[in-house]
């Protein structure tokens, strides 16, 4: 806990990153994907190359045997990682290799349980020194994550939590308040994974959420299109896009090919999220 | 500190968040957090509502066929040579076990809440054909989440449950067993959610499903107390039941955990081996089963077969009710605080049991059940004569003819 005193002062990765996003009015691009999909070795060149196009904070998915909060396409990416052999430990040792070659914030992504069978100071301790910036668990809840907060907030890592359409006021200002680096909204009801409208509920939601907190807020779950992306400038500080890069490294045939295609599309959403881009809602 | 916490237990466990000691809790996605708030909400008015329970009674009573009858096992009891044996025919229900009990309650306060759409997962069938049971009854929308694994052994609740009106998915994703299907029930909820009630059938998930289970399954041991008194003027000695999720189990037990000297008997599925991956054990460490820990799972922390690194492991056992990587987390602070033992027995004995059971008492028990039966046969025998067990024997074994007719 010696550390604490140093590193809470500094304002993190994430918070710097999105500080620098609110300075030039540009809407950040959360890039998701499953960690060891295919492999550990191509998740680190996937990273890399999404870093260099563009995106701004990279979520690290932990594979899960049983994503309940994930969609088909993410479940897919769960398996392949987990016949690969991808475990907790790997995924942070990639972190680790990943922060010898980028600044880019790095956060990890994981159901609870991983966390919880290496041990919450141990994953602490191990995420910390690995170089991850922020944690964001799942099916984590403020109300059971005392624990975990004051494990991860006392390593100086940044805690996230979601928030859905269906959270009350009352929630809204309690994961705002447990909420450090960013706040993830859920889009809609339903699990991850690519649609073709944003909800038309999200405008209201967004602002609802926004009376509860000045942390940026990234908005998460069917977001694929340019044109979903530049729903959010106004409304939100990034836009998380998951399904829709998982689904380009299933299609590709090469790593090579899957880095390209997942570079190529980060440029097309951090394109249409640039300042410039008119500030539109979806249709009422 | 121990007498204290069992004299007290019905009254304190859960917590106000859904707490057993250490287990249970609610680690769900946001989403799901208001809905289950609603759900806790809508059970506690409902519990307090005379005429919730009124309706509730008479559907037990007159649909499903409340009070079952408490059996005095005269030969089974002759055959072993031991106690006394009773067996509490919840295979005698509507629909063939234990599961209605619940279905109806939840079915009620789905009602309640306003909403017409059931949904809910089914490892045996059981808990499944009594869900789409009582949506027909009530006149709600039925979507039963099934791994296609278990539809092939369970055929029979297959057509059974499209019969009544229901539509069965199969669950093609991990095991294709009954953990898969409420991960993919929780994902229709999660989508559904404003619309949909999750009609989960065991003490699994996230509160308030461990308690309101239990409270709506506590019928069984609340009946069973008093037709033992009756029939035999004390309480019993033993209790024992199956243990899949635990809600035949945890119903059977509660009326009596503050009865000290009732000893209480948990059963688990032992499959093919006491191997992670070959069993469904998850409190039965001392009978040499291993890879059970703590651990979250579908909303509840409580004991979880899984690896090292916490990937949810594979399990077998030859009844799908039991084929579940988790038990519930009332099960895991009951045996943590000694007041249930829990063991565990094999594919093998289990079939056994069931054979046993049919040309002694005339009745073919669910596999599940069998698995009690087949513990206690291994006990019985070195147990006073004047002592008294009860059996739950918590469903029928129509269903699982198929898999029995290969044993023969």
């Amino acid at each position: 806990m010696a550390h604490a005193t140093t590193t809470m002062t500094n304002p993190s990765r994430i918070s710097r990153r999105f500080a620098g996003l609110r300075r030039t009015g540009e809407l950040g691009l959360v890039a998701y994907l499953t960690a060891g999909d295919p492999s550990l070795a191509a998740s680190e060149q996937f990273v890399l190359a999404l870093a260099e196009a563009g995106a701004d904070v990279i979520e690290l998915g932990v594979p899960f045997s049983d994503p309940v909060a994930d969609g088909p396409v993410i479940q897919r990416a769960s398996e392949r990682a987990l016949r690969g052999g991808t475990t907790l430990a790997g995924v942070l040792l990639l972190v680790k290799s990943l922060r010898a070659k980028t600044d880019v914030p790095l956060v990890l992504f994981s159901y609870f349980n991983p966390v919880l069978q290496m041990g919450l100071e141990r994953f602490g301790d191990a995420a910390k020194a690995a170089g991850a910036d922020g944690v964001l668990i799942t099916d984590l809840t403020p109300e059971e994550a005392g624990a975990y907060r004051a494990v991860m907030s006392s390593r100086g890592l940044d805690t996230i939590f979601l928030a859905a359409p269906t959270s009350t006021d009352e929630r809204l200002a309690l994961i705002a308040k447990s909420s450090s680096g960013f706040l993830y909204l859920i889009s809609r009801t339903g699990v991850t994974g690519a649609k073709d409208q944003l909800a038309d509920e999200l405008p209201a939601l967004a602002r609802r959420v926004r009376r509860f907190t000045e942390l940026p807020i990234a908005v998460g779950f069917g977001i694929s299109l340019p044109e979903h992306v530049a729903a959010l400038a106004g409304l939100a500080d990034a836009a998380v896009v998951g399904s829709a890069l998982v689904e380009e490294i299933e299609r590709a045939g090469t790593v090579e090919a899957g880095a390209e295609a997942l570079a190529a599309r980060v440029r097309l959403l951090k394109g249409a999220g640039v300042a410039g881009m008119s500030r539109r809602e979806p249709r009422a | 500190m121990e007498g204290e916490l069992l004299t007290t237990a019905t009254q304190i466990w859960p917590d106000t968040k859904g707490h057993f000691g250490p287990y249970g809790g609610r680690y769900v996605p946001e989403t799901l957090v208001a809905p289950l708030e609603e759900l806790e909400r809508a059970y506690e008015e409902a519990r307090r509502d005379p005429n919730f329970q009124r309706e509730l009674d008479s559907l037990l009573k007159n649909f499903a066929g409340r009070p079952t009858p408490l059996q005095f096992a005269s030969r089974l009891t002759e055959h072993l040579g031991g106690p006394r044996i009773y067996i509490k025919r919840e295979d005698l229900l509507h629909t063939g076990a234990h599961k209605i009990n619940n279905c109806l309650g939840q079915g009620l306060l789905a009602v309640r809440m306003g909403k017409r759409r059931v949904i809910a997962e089914t490892g045996a069938g059981q808990h499944g054909v009594a869900t789409a049971t009582v949506a027909a009854r009530l006149g709600l929308a039925c979507v039963v989440y099934m791994g296609t694994e278990d539809m092939e052994r369970q055929r029979l609740n297959v057509f059974r449950m499209r019969l009544l009106g229901a539509e069965v998915v199969g669950v093609n994703s991990g095991s294709r067993t009954l953990k898969d299907a409420i991960n993919e029930a929780m994902r229709d909820w999660v989508t559904n959610v404003r619309t949909t009630h999750y009609l989960l059938g065991s003490v699994l998930g996230a509160h308030p499903y461990p308690a309101m289970v239990r409270d709506f399954q506590r019928v069984i041991g609340v009946e069973a107390r008093a037709q033992i008194l009756e029939a035999e003027g004390h309480l019993p000695d033993l209790l024992v039941a199956c243990v899949g999720g635990g809600s035949n189990a945890i119903g059977l037990f509660h009326a009596f955990l503050d009865d000290p000297n009732v000893k209480l008997l948990g059963v688990e599925a032992g499959g093919r081996g006491t191997t992670l991956g070959e069993h469904a054990a998850r409190l039965a460490a001392a009978a040499g089963y291993s890879g059970a820990r703590p651990g979250v799972l579908q909303g509840t922390y409580s004991y979880v077969l899984q690896t090292p690194d916490g990937q949810i492991a594979a399990t077998h056992s030859v009844s799908a009710g039991l084929d579940y990587p988790a038990i519930g987390p009332e099960h895991a602070w009951l045996a943590d605080r000694h007041r249930a033992e829990y063991t565990a027995v094999s594919d093998d004995a289990a079939v056994a049991a069931a054979r046993t059971l049919a040309r002694m008492e005339g009745i073919i028990p669910a596999l599940e059940s069998a698995h009690a039966l087949a513990e206690l046969i291994v006990r019985a025998p070195k147990m006073p004569r004047d002592s008294v067990v009860i059996l739950n024997l918590s469903g029928r074994g129509d269903k699982d003819m198929e898999i029995l007719a290969r044993y023969l």
